[in-house]
């Protein structure tokens, strides 16, 4: 009954690292393998280090209409083709674009693998971009928008806050774009984009699944080798200033329930060998709501009864700047200053008496386990693999990652939850629900004036 | 040319695919519950799941709810245990414990290392659950408020407020019709007496699935499934379900919300499980509004107009017949255009059917896809609690792909004209474009 709750992405790291394989073609895409033997199915993806932070003021959501276009025509391959010969071979395709990247990926029986990568890197280097299929593209995002953000309370929360949180840096913009953007871009943003980012030197192929490396490379060669590498334009690195004290923001929309988002700037995952503190944060998110009977869970939804849900979220795999996330929706009778409240005190005990062992223990055990349940998804696998070779990580280094956080004390926990959940650094944000008629129905709850 | 040697290859995929079946193990407990096992020692770990006949259907109208809350209140108290040695005795070992629940079902699975050490653990606290939940009165008064709390939100979404208005029109009386939370005035009244006289008659061993899928042998599976279902309650098996009334009038709901699109929904009754016309209905489906990005429906509305991100159609396959439905999304100011056109694609499926061209592509899809269908340990185990709760035979995954080749273009025609009238369909609209609400 978790009623919103973000990715908690513990480090679910690569176990078995003798079958996985690595190259670089002479054009610099990296290839690599994971072999994986226990079902005839492989799944491709392939992941471009661009994504919506690489886009500027006033073409927001570039990135992901191009994605978009991805499916809508080559040279040789008609709009809408591509997804016709995918599916008459048995495959499930799709793609998805974040602030960091862009990746696209087809499942498939083993025997389709070549097919597969024929297809796709035609449309690294043919792409049609032709101005009416454009014209339909843009309006499928603005419905998409619509859907997801418009019409989503909670997602516009999300929306208003990470703009309120970054001054500088592109997380200020939504993936999807502004709607002003999106009825403002041209077929010319597309092509400028495509042109910019969509080259092997810029990409990584992952393959996992009944295959052997060597025909792979082979394959990859024969499809993917003939693209050319092209120059990358220099990547500019946003250092967002310093926040210099709390934010506040207030969001109305149709809703029930109120809700509150404490969001602290915290590090992420940098140098996987000389960090520790992501790692500690990991744990800090494990104790406070690894389980239905951690921390925040226990004591704000089943105790105190001051929260009908609670959720925390952290990820330290990021190119750009990471955020510490508390969230909570108060009961029927209480408010967002009861449930900032509560959060408070929680973050109070924990810097001042630390965590237990035990509680260290569980959420050990806890990625331990995952680290052998997540060999039944061969999707998951590859999807790990381009994540870390996207953010520069590499995906080597998962096995010692794993070993960073089996390392992590109880000492470290209290110590980064000290530095790091901090007035200074924090941005509260709250939905303050509004009638669905358009008139109050009853007084704000407390929402536009929580101090 | 391509679509030839396409064609050739697909239907090698059938041949390896048959290879790969999971070989399926099936007994009865002492307990009576059906026992569904395939061993499989790749990865070293165990999934299990019990399924019992106590979904939301069988609630009443008065009570709606009480179904829901028996399967969320197994876990937080059981045989000496608190919500809080649950939930940390899984976490302890790294294990993960889940709940399914819908209109039919009432689910509980579990995924744990195979260890003994975990697995023994594991196994404990779930049968503890299982068989001997607690339902403490203050926990029942806290998570009826949470349920009161969410059923209230999803009541200013227009998707849910969509979904409420649209299983009603399709059910009328029927039980189906029912929230699978329930209603909030009928989850107020909801008692401890409630939750414990409903999981004494539809909590029976007699009518439980047991799927076990993983790293261990068939006497551990047999232990299993004894120790899962031994002390569940026994007794006269519960009425059945009534029938649905599969022929419903045509009906349209414009319902106001400040949303900036509409959502629609349209349908009817569709097949139950068992329906002999399922394998036509569902490659008609995938061919109609199920094919992801190459259906029909998705053609018409998003590819050639841009008018939907999400447009789709399928037939929920449940016990009784359950729904046919079609949904999108789109912006109000061209609802009524967009409503329209899905109409129109609807009918024209309906009065013609596929072309033979669309047939092949789709078996293309379904049988060279079918490998992706088993290709984990969860797909599996979902495969095996379905099998043996809808009685499908143990060659079900076996027969798949030959039964998917055998559907004709006549067939589809025939079973959409038997199960569906576009004349006779339920409509809803939420965020109807403006000055048409009713």
């Amino acid at each position: 009954m978790r009623i919103y709750l973000f990715c908690f992405a513990l480090l679910l790291g690569g176990a078995a690292q003798a079958e996985v394989f690595e190259r670089t073609l002479p054009n610099g895409l990296k290839v690599v393998v994971k072999e994986d033997h226990r079902a005839p199915v492989i799944v491709q993806q392939i992941w471009y280090k661009a994504g919506s932070m690489d886009e500027r003021t006033g073409v927001t959501g570039i990135a992901h209409v191009l994605e978009h276009l991805m499916f809508k025509g080559t040279a040789t391959v008609p709009a809408g083709e591509f997804s016709r010969r995918i599916a008459a071979a048995g495959g499930r395709e799709n793609a998805f674009t974040s602030y960091d990247y862009t990746a696209y990926f087809q499942q498939l029986h083993k025997s389709k693998l070549a097919l597969a990568m024929q297809l796709e890197s035609d449309r690294m280097r043919n792409l049609s971009l032709a101005p009416a299929e454009f014209a339909k593209e843009v309006k499928v995002v603005m419905e998409e928008r619509r859907w997801r953000t418009d019409d989503e309370a909670h997602a516009l929360l999300q929306e208003k806050m990470m703009a309120a949180i970054y001054q500088q840096h592109p997380y200020q913009h939504p993936v999807i774009g502004w709607m002003d953007d999106l009825q403002a871009l041209t077929v010319g943003d597309a092509k400028a984009w495509y042109d910019r980012w969509y080259a092997p030197n810029n990409a990584t192929l992952v393959i996992a699944g009944d295959v052997k490396a060597a025909e792979v490379f082979a394959l990859a060669q024969k499809y993917y080798g003939a693209i050319p590498k092209r120059v990358m334009p220099p990547r500019r690195n946003f250092d967002e200033p310093k926040q210099l004290g709390i934010k506040r923001l207030v969001v109305k929309a149709p809703a029930e329930l109120p809700h509150l988002v404490m969001s602290f700037r915290a590090p992420v995952l940098r140098d996987p060998a000389q960090d520790w503190q992501p790692y500690a944060i990991e744990v800090l998110a494990g104790v406070l709501d690894g389980n239905e009977s951690a921390r925040l869970n226990k004591h704000l939804v089943r105790e105190q009864q001051v929260a009908s849900g609670v959720g925390v979220g952290y990820d330290s795999f990021s190119r750009g700047p990471g955020l510490f996330v508390l969230e909570a929706t108060p009961s029927e009778g209480k408010t967002v200053i009861d449930v900032e409240i509560a959060l408070r005190k929680e973050i109070e005990q924990l810097v001042k008496e630390g965590v237990s062992e035990e509680e260290l223990r569980r959420v050990k055990a806890q990625v331990m386990a995952g680290e052998v349940y997540k060999r039944d998804s061969l999707f998951y696998q590859a999807m790990q693999i381009g994540q870390l070779e996207s953010l520069g990580l590499g995906h080597r280094a998962v096995p010692l990652m794993l070993e960073k956080l089996q390392a992590v004390t109880a000492e470290q926990v209290r110590q980064v939850a000290e530095a790091f959940l901090q007035d200074d650094s924090l941005t509260v944000a709250v939905l303050d629900p509004q009638p669905l008629s358009g008139k109050p129905k009853r007084p704000s709850q407390g929402a536009s004036h929580a101090r | 040319m391509r679509v030839k040697s396409l064609f050739v290859a697909a239907l090698c995929c059938v041949a390896s695919a048959a290879l790969a079946t999971p070989a399926i193990q099936q007994w009865q407990s002492t307990s009576g519950a059906k026992v569904l096992f395939v061993e499989n020692h790749d990865i070293p770990m165990l999934d299990v799941a019990v399924s019992v006949p106590a979904g939301s259907s069988f609630d009443t109208a008065e009570k709606s709810g009480v179904a829901g809350l028996t399967h969320h209140l197994l876990d937080l108290g059981a045989d000496g245990l608190s919500e809080d040695d649950v939930a940390r005795g899984m976490a302890d070992i790294g294990a993960q414990f889940g709940g399914s629940f819908d209109q039919d079902r009432a689910g509980v699975s579990l995924r744990t290392l195979s260890s003994a050490a975990e697995r023994d653990k594991a196994l404990d606290i779930m049968s503890r659950v299982l068989q001997r939940p607690l339902f403490p009165e203050e926990i029942l008064v806290r998570e009826k408020a949470r349920v009161i709390a969410a059923l209230k939100e999803a009541e200013t979404k227009p998707e849910s407020i969509a979904d409420k208005a649209f299983q009603q029109a399709v059910f009328g009386d029927h039980p189906y019709a029912l929230q699978v939370s329930g209603e909030i005035a009928s989850v107020e009244k909801v008692a401890v007496a409630d939750l414990r006289a409903f999981y004494e008659m539809h909590y029976q061993a007699g009518g439980a699935v047991v799927a076990i899928m993983g790293d261990v042998s068939r006497e551990q599976a047999e232990a299993i499934a004894e120790q899962l279902t031994v002390g569940l309650p026994s007794g006269a098996a519960p009425a059945a379900l009534p029938a649905v009334a599969t022929k419903i009038p045509a009906s349209e709901q414009r319902i106001v919300h400040p949303a900036s699109q509409s959502h629609i929904l349209l349908g009817a009754p569709g097949m139950a499980r068992s329906d002999p016309d399922y394998f036509p209905l569902y490659v008609g489906n995938y061919i109609l509004g199920g094919g992801g990005f190459v259906s029909r429906l998705m053609n018409e509305v998003r590819e050639k107009r841009g008018m939907a991100y999400s447009v789709y159609s399928y037939f929920m396959p449940l016990k009784q017949p359950g729904a046919f439905q079609i949904g999108l999304q789109t912006k109000k100011e061209q609802a009524d255009v967009a409503l329209e056109l899905v109409r129109t694609t609807l009918a024209e499926f309906i009065a013609k059917g596929p072309t033979e061209k669309e047939l092949i592509a789709a078996k293309q899809n379904i049988v060279g896809g079918f490998p992706l269908r088993i290709d984990s340990n969860r797909k599996i185990l979902d495969y095996l609690s379905v099998i043996g709760f809808y009685d499908l035979p143990l060659t079900y995954l076996d027969d798949f792909p030959g039964k998917i080749e055998q559907v004709s273009v006549v067939q589809i025609r025939e079973a959409f004209a038997r199960h569906l009238n576009p004349q006779a369909m339920a409509t809803v609209i939420v965020g109807a474009p403006e000055g048409e609400s009713k």
